[in-house]
């Protein structure tokens, strides 16, 4: 493993296969009464969370606490960084402050990099921008490696606003290091320009992808991101692009219904295929302490260069 | 010019793996008075196959099956940051769980006693045994903490700068204990 997680593309097929193997052990300690392990004591690990975030932010807090680790949350509103202070100055502040590992979301793409660039500690890229998150495509890959057995071969569909989903960007490359067959469908304009370099299919057309799915993973329309019409109305989206009864119908019986969460529920998925026994939305949730549970094992578990 | 090299020698082989196991089964049955209360956990990756073999043989003589499972100590170890992060073993306790009953740990080699001292602290996390035991199958001496078995395969005098390695059937193929020596040639 190398010393920070920046990039999906920076695992190899064997550290990521390492790090669902002990996401696989560590589930386990999910099921028992006492869940806390002792292996990170003694270690600080900073969740510096610039943009807002739920479910990402108490799941790193949860899966440090899980192991030892003191957790020092910093987030952007009422921090020094609302009078001005850089990214810079604020990393210093952190190196000074002696942590071990800095989990980082970002607005801006990149930031992660250039942070790791000034403390000595690992730094746990937690979503920059529109560019990655390499945590949320593992924990993708680890529920549909329980639901599936295995990735290899498997046909993902990811659909919906890819152009300014770090999540499918991430999962595309992951899943690719996997063996996975992944097909990205969504409305041209949500498509990014630089796609064809991807490795992965690409689609405009839901309804065909559909019956050749074993995994239909639904991405959030990032209105809060869009400047401008990307389609005519949420209506019409919704229509050609949002997953419903009849569209769940018509995907393979044991293929599974994802979404990296939160949802806009009618719009790009129904309320009644969320909640379905096929949807595996809670239990990403889940997933996502035990796989950062991994992560910060395999990165902070180990001798420290 | 000198040049080290490594010399092994087997110091168990299949039969006497299997007579010692036969043996500490016995023992096990008599110190727990029909071993009725026991739970058999193995720390991985060899102690978990010893434990096993420790459970088929208990249940032929002793008539009683004593539950069997694994105890992965690796998360409760005191020299990880030592090396880099290791890859976890399997923890799989048996559905009744361990409260209330003796527990035996089992693992390949005794030596300095930190691996038990760390499954010592991993067995508070999943329960409380009413008395906890240890079985190896080789004790090769050089403790660093004051622990000791309850049930030895075989007494192995080491020095500290040689290795002891057990091989077993279902893992290596082969069952042996084998002491690797280095010596410098000249």
């Amino acid at each position: 493993m190398r010393r920070h997680l920046i990039s999906a593309a920076d695992l190899s097929r064997d550290d990521a296969t390492l790090i669902l193997d002990t996401a696989d052990e560590l589930a386990r300690v999910s099921d028992r009464s006492i869940k806390k392990l002792p292996t990170l004591r003694g270690r600080t690990v900073v969740n510096l969370f610039f943009e807002d975030s739920t479910r990402t932010r108490i799941s790193f807090e949860a899966a440090a606490k899980r192991l030892s680790a003191d957790v020092i949350n910093f987030s952007a509103k009422g921090s020094s960084v609302s009078k001005g202070e850089s990214l810079k100055d604020t990393a210093l502040t952190l190196q000074a402050m002696g942590a071990d590992a800095v989990v980082i979301r970002h607005s801006a793409s990149g930031a992660p990099h250039r942070l790791a660039n000034w403390v000595d500690g690992s730094v746990v890229n937690a979503g920059d921008g529109t560019h990655e998150h390499p945590t949320q495509a593992l924990l993708d890959a680890f529920t549909m490696r329980r639901r599936l057995g295995t990735l290899e071969d498997r046909r993902v569909t990811i659909v919906g606003d890819v152009l300014h989903s770090r999540v499918a960007r991430s999962n595309v490359l992951l899943l690719n290091t996997l063996g996975a067959q992944v097909t990205l469908v969504a409305p041209p304009t949500l498509l990014p320009v630089t796609v064809e370099s991807w490795p992965c299919e690409v689609s405009y057309d839901l309804d065909a992808a559909l019956p050749k799915s074993d995994v239909v993973m639904m991405l959030r329309v990032q209105s809060e991101r869009m400047n401008a019409a990307y389609f005519p109305s949420a209506r019409e989206y919704s229509r050609r692009y949002g997953l419903d009864r009849d569209r769940l119908a018509r995907m393979p019986e044991d293929a599974i219904v994802m979404h990296p969460g939160p949802m806009n529920r009618g719009m790009e998925i129904a309320a009644e295929v969320a909640d379905c026994a096929r949807s595996t939305i809670v239990e990403q949730v889940a997933n996502g302490v035990t796989i950062r549970m991994a992560v910060l094992y395999l990165l902070l578990g180990g001798e420290t260069q | 010019m000198s040049e080290a090299r490594n010399v092994s020698r087997a110091v168990l082989e299949g039969p006497d793996i299997q007579r010692a196991l036969t043996r500490i089964a016995h023992e096990i049955i008599e110190r727990t008075k029909g071993a009725g209360n026991i739970v058999l956990l193995g720390i991985p990756t060899r102690g978990a196959t010893l434990a096993a073999r420790l459970g088929e043989r208990i249940a032929q003589f002793g008539e009683v099956k004593a539950p069997v499972g694994s105890l992965d100590i690796t998360m409760y170890r005191d020299d990880l940051r030592l090396r880099p992060a290791r890859p976890l073993g399997r923890t799989e306790l048996p559905p009744d769980g361990i409260d209330d009953r003796v527990v035996v740990l089992v693992d390949d080699v005794l030596f300095s006693g930190r691996t038990v001292r760390a499954a010592l602290d991993a067995l508070n996390d999943v329960g409380r045994p009413k008395a906890v035991q240890l079985a190896t199958l080789v004790d090769r001496g050089h403790r660093e903490l004051p622990i000791r078995a309850d049930y030895v395969g075989k007494n192995l005098p080491t020095a500290k700068s040689e290795q002891v390695k057990v091989y077993l059937e279902e893992i290596d193929g082969r069952d042996a204990v084998v002491l690797i020596k280095r010596e410098e040639d000249q």
